[in-house]
């Protein structure tokens, strides 16, 4: 076979999704996601060291509605990233790898993944709104 | 009886020649990012974001600063890890090899940049 012809990875959406097949490919789309916030994370930190009319101006940015959608959504991808990660950090001690172990586990990432970034939108203060 | 040639054994880095130092470096930086996660968690928690004197006074402090420093490394190195295997799993050939150098080069700069950003106002910048 050509060097230049080799099977990449297996093409998942011939099958059926699961809860065990969506979890894993969300956590690589929630990873490559964060990825891209770390440049948001990294433009409001030279905001930051900018002054403060560069600061204002990342207020009024990050403020506007398009991006607080964003920016949820980077909220979610880091609880559930976080969440799911430690799930995995577990399976690889060799535990919890029984079909309704998985399943468990998985129903359990997602819920307190959503909780805990509702929990966390309306923690954060800009200027004791929301 | 094994096939493999003792020099093989004694290296232990499998057919990819890898080893278990990339999965080993992901799990080791995903624990980091964990604790580190909760920290900046808290922290975003207990500041007010719209003020900037509230943000950088917290920020200018040496154990925020530090671990800000830590959390940009860490991250970035977690990221490149894991993007990484998203390029080798996709694409091929010239493709892969551009686009594993494109995520090194961008990866370094993003640290780079938020390092900088953190140690100026560190320093009183």
């Amino acid at each position: 076979m050509a060097a230049d012809n080799r099977p990449l990875s297996p093409h998942l959406q011939v099958y059926r999704p699961q809860i065990t097949s969506v979890l894993s490919i969300s956590h690589r789309i929630s990873g490559v996601f964060m990825a891209a916030g770390l440049c948001v994370l990294v433009y409001w930190l030279t905001a930051l060291a900018g002054g403060p009319g560069a600061y204002a101006d990342a207020v009024g940015l990050l403020g506007s509605w398009p991006v607080q959608i964003l920016l949820f959504a980077w909220v979610v991808a880091f609880f559930y990233h976080f969440l799911n990660g430690i799930r995995h950090l577990i399976w690889d001690t060799g535990h919890g790898f029984e079909i309704e172990q998985v399943n468990r586990s998985g129903k359990f990432v997602l819920i307190a993944a959503a909780v805990l970034a509702v929990l966390f939108w309306f923690g954060v203060r800009m200027g004791g709104g929301a | 009886m094994s096939l493999r040639t003792p020099l093989g054994r004694v290296l232990g880095l499998g057919s990819s020649g890898g080893g278990t130092g990339h999965w080993w470096s992901q799990r080791v930086t995903a624990v980091a990012l964990a604790l580190l996660g909760i920290w900046f968690v808290f922290a975003l928690l207990s500041l007010d974001l719209s003020s900037r004197a509230d943000v950088s006074g917290w920020l200018s402090r040496p154990l925020n600063a530090v671990l800000m420093v830590i959390l940009l490394g860490v991250a970035a190195y977690h990221s490149l890890l894991g993007t990484e295997v998203v390029v080798e799993d996709y694409t091929r050939g010239s493709a892969r090899v551009l686009g594993r150098v494109a995520l090194q080069f961008a990866h370094v700069v993003v640290a780079g940049v938020g390092i900088f950003a953190v140690l100026k106002l560190a320093f009183g910048g």
